[in-house]
């Protein structure tokens, strides 16, 4: 099907026949026309938000939470610039987005012209592909192929640059959905004979773990049923990356927590002790690692990624599987049903009982106070009353987002949004606000620290907007705590610049935004609080006044190893000198 | 070794861990699209490779297809890394190491422009037909000469025209080809 229309007709177009409903976007000179074409149909919904970069978040959470591609439209000059960073951080955290970009007309393009930028220039390092379109022919095939390349193989961030000359422009459009337009092809099956040998290592091992990450979530719900599948048929020990999480219950009987820089005790110590890994849609990050030469001395690693750039990158591995999850999970389950192997039972028995005594340490146990609202307890009071609803959690970055991943209990994929890999404050309110308007009836929290908050705080006057009943839960310890910790830890406790001396008063904040305002100051009247915020139906800033100076446990501290976690008893001077010198140059 | 774009070598990894930095030559075939060259560079540079040649030109018409030819270094994982962070640029058809298929042929083109009177003038010539380089300018005072060889060939004969009063050279980078009857 062919027809005749102008580009901005086509953006409009290649959307609907793509199967978008919502946008995130900002007008501005260089997209009129594409927003002129907007107010004309009903097919997509535009969501107007109050800065270029929660327009990108919103977009990414809408994606993470949906599966969906996330969509944004910005103008050209610093419309466009405001969304590095949300392309970034799409990038390194694998979330599929199509932004689309206005810009000057192409025969000014180079004269520095008004909000002119070089757009594909500038985020050529942070997209997976960009485009600038110099001819209305090319329109429909760019656009197009643009939603191919965000969404399959790794996913990631695309950005479609369009002169505004182009979008007046009258062409040709085809709607080329499933169709490609470039080479472009990733494999998704797993190597046969990689998958019989992994199958067959894991099931000799006698101390094997599964180390899961965010490809699982990205390869679809039918992934994460796959590894439940496979944890039950091998009873393995499952462990995740912050990206990862979800994908088995952490109500699960093999789930051991989190790994990593704050991950469980239990779950870095596995790791350190197995004899075979099976790293399933992570990338052996530094975060998950530590130290690199210390990293699961004694294990074989079977490592299954999409992307084969992340293979032995950091980590050299024994059997790579160069595939989609899903794909190989079901190839690596069909495997193990047919040769049905026989474990070493005793092993295995022995393993899980090692396992029990790491648990028995309960490293995320923390000192229990009367008086003041330990952040730990905060979250893990909104955990449990929030546990009979459709709860969908965001973050933000710093203590608050690891305490967040510690003390709340995932049972479901794509219902954990998180700046991993960029580390983003100001990620969690508008990709909240992305999740609340794909999710209109679900309760969807930000649980957000009080430096973080005041990065994208605009984005309350979206949700008023759009009725979108966003929950902000403020961990509100007057410090950027994350910051505050690593200066204790490694600058002799000199908080250079990491106090917020003027703050504003949130519950204000809130009445201004025309939202609600909380406030909790005391351990006892924190559940009462909890539970009226859950009942209103609009955006509320819940301002949880936390006790300022507790530090997120367990930690491996930078350039330490698995087994060398500084735990919540530490002594101060376990903490003052918990980093050496080559230590302190990584971040 | 081959990498074919999106899809990966085989589940087997034929280089041993080493510490040793080699010089590669990676031929990759590309889409001649804007700003295909600036990713490769972009990739290079943002990753911390080092590029040690570089040239490109379009071989297909027809197709759109682009030939780049990079000279870089660093140790047997670091080449394979680079490989596969190639590959996974959209517009990369293929990539392929010619160092690790063996003995490609290795061919540049230099231009060379030498100045002086006399016995200079007299050696500059002698030095050229040893290389069987081509004149390609003459005044009385200058020769401009064309030579295509190895690399190491023209870095010999540029060597030796330092001292024959050489004034400036340009060099076109590396072309290279497997031998054989098979393409990359
Ligand atoms: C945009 C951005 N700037 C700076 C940082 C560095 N950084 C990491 S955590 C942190 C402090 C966060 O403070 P807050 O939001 O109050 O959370 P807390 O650690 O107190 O829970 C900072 C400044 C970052 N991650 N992102």
């Amino acid at each position: 099907m062919t027809r005749q229309m102008t580009g901005a007709e086509m953006v409009i177009q290649a959307l609907i026949d793509q199967g978008v409903d919502t946008i995130f976007g900002y007008p501005g000179g260089a997209v009129l026309p594409i927003y002129d074409e907007l107010h004309q149909q009903d097919k997509i919904n535009h969501v107007l938000v109050r800065h270029e970069q929660g327009a990108g978040h919103a977009a990414e959470g809408y994606a993470r939470s949906t599966g969906r591609v996330g969509v944004a439209l910005v103008t050209s000059g610093p419309g466009a610039t405001n969304m590095v960073t949300p392309l970034t951080d799409a990038l390194m955290d694998s979330i599929p987005m199509v932004c689309i970009t206005g810009q000057v007309p192409t025969h000014l393009i180079g004269n520095d012209a008004f909000q002119e930028c070089d757009t594909v220039g500038i985020t050529r390092p942070c997209t997976k592909h960009n485009w600038l379109v110099k001819r209305i022919e090319d329109l429909p095939r760019i656009l197009h192929e643009a939603f191919r390349i965000a969404t399959t193989g790794r996913p990631g961030p695309v950005v479609v640059d369009i002169p505004k000359n182009i979008q007046f422009q009258t062409g040709t459009y085809t709607n080329y959905k499933g169709q490609p337009q470039t080479q472009y092809n990733p494999r998704v099956k797993g190597d046969e004979a990689a998958i019989r040998e992994a199958v067959a290592l894991l099931a000799a091992a006698k101390k094997p773990v599964l180390y899961t990450g965010g490809g699982v979530i990205n390869s679809g719900p039918a992934a994460s049923t796959l590894l439940r599948e496979l944890v039950k048929l091998t009873n393995m020990p499952i462990t995740s990356t912050l990206m990862g999480l979800g994908a088995y219950p952490a109500s699960g009987p093999n789930w051991i927590g989190m790994l990593g820089m704050h991950g469980t005790y239990e779950a870095n110590m596995t790791m350190h002790d197995c004899d075979v890994m099976v790293c399933v849609g992570a990338r052996f990050d530094d975060r998950i690692t530590g130290r690199i030469d210390a990293f699961a001395p004694n294990a074989k690693k079977i490592h299954i990624d999409i992307d084969p750039s992340s293979i032995n990158k950091n980590v050299r591995v024994d059997i790579p599987i160069v595939g989609d999850v899903g794909y190989v999970l079901e190839d690596m389950i069909k495997v193990w049903k047919q040769t049905h192997p026989q474990q070493d039972k005793a092993a295995m028995a022995a393993w899980w009982q090692q396992i029990a005594v790491w648990k028995a340490k309960k490293c995320l146990s923390y000192r229990k106070n009367n008086d003041v609202i330990m952040p730990q307890y905060a979250i893990e009071r909104l955990y449990q009353l929030t546990k009979g609803h459709d709860t969908y959690i965001t973050t933000e970055v710093g203590q608050h987002q690891m305490w967040a991943a510690q003390y709340f209990g995932f049972e479901e994929p794509n219902r954990w949004m998180t700046s991993g890999g960029l580390g983003t404050m100001g990620y969690g309110l508008p990709a909240a606000l992305g999740v609340q308007i794909a999710h209109p009836d679900s309760l969807v929290i930000d649980i957000a620290g009080d430096a973080s908050i005041q990065m994208c705080i605009q984005e309350m006057s979206t949700a008023i907007q759009y009725d979108a009943p966003i929950k902000i839960f403020i961990l509100n310890n007057q410090y950027m705590g994350m910051v505050r910790q690593w200066q204790q830890l490694l600058h002799g406790n000199r908080l250079s610049h990491s106090y917020t001396e003027a703050m504003p008063d949130f519950v204000k904040l809130a009445e201004a935004y025309g939202g609600v305002g909380i406030r909790a100051e005391k351990p006892d009247e924190l559940d009462g609080a909890i539970e009226e915020m859950i009942r209103i139906r609009k955006p509320v800033l819940f301002d949880c006044r936390v006790a300022n100076l507790a530090n997120c446990f367990p930690m491996i501290p930078s350039g330490k190893a698995h087994n060398e976690m500084l735990l919540g008893d530490a002594s101060d001077d376990e903490i003052d000198s918990a980093i050496g010198s080559t230590g302190k140059v990584l971040v | 070794m081959m990498i074919v774009a999106g899809q990966s070598q085989s589940a087997y990894f034929l280089e041993e861990t080493s510490t040793v930095s080699e010089s590669h030559t990676l031929s990759v075939l590309v889409d001649n699209e804007p700003g295909v060259l600036a990713r490769v560079i972009g990739l290079f540079s943002g990753r911390g490779y080092n590029i040690e040649s570089l040239t490109v030109s379009e071989v297909e018409h027809e197709n759109h297809l682009s030939r780049i030819t990079i000279v870089t270094g660093g140790t047997p994982q670091v080449i394979t890394q680079i490989m596969n962070q190639l590959a996974r640029l959209v517009p990369v058809h293929r990539v392929v190491n010619l160092t690790k298929k063996g003995d490609a042929i290795e061919r540049e083109l230099a231009l060379v422009k030498v100045a002086g009177k006399g016995e200079h003038r007299v050696e500059a010539l002698r030095l050229a037909q040893a290389f069987s380089a081509r004149t390609v300018d003459a005044t009385l005072e200058s020769f401009v000469f064309e030579l295509s060889g190895s690399p190491t060939d023209i870095d010999r004969f540029v060597n030796l025209m330092t001292e024959c009063g050489l004034v400036e050279v340009a060099r076109t980078g590396l072309a290279a080809l497997s031998r054989g009857r098979e393409a990359m």
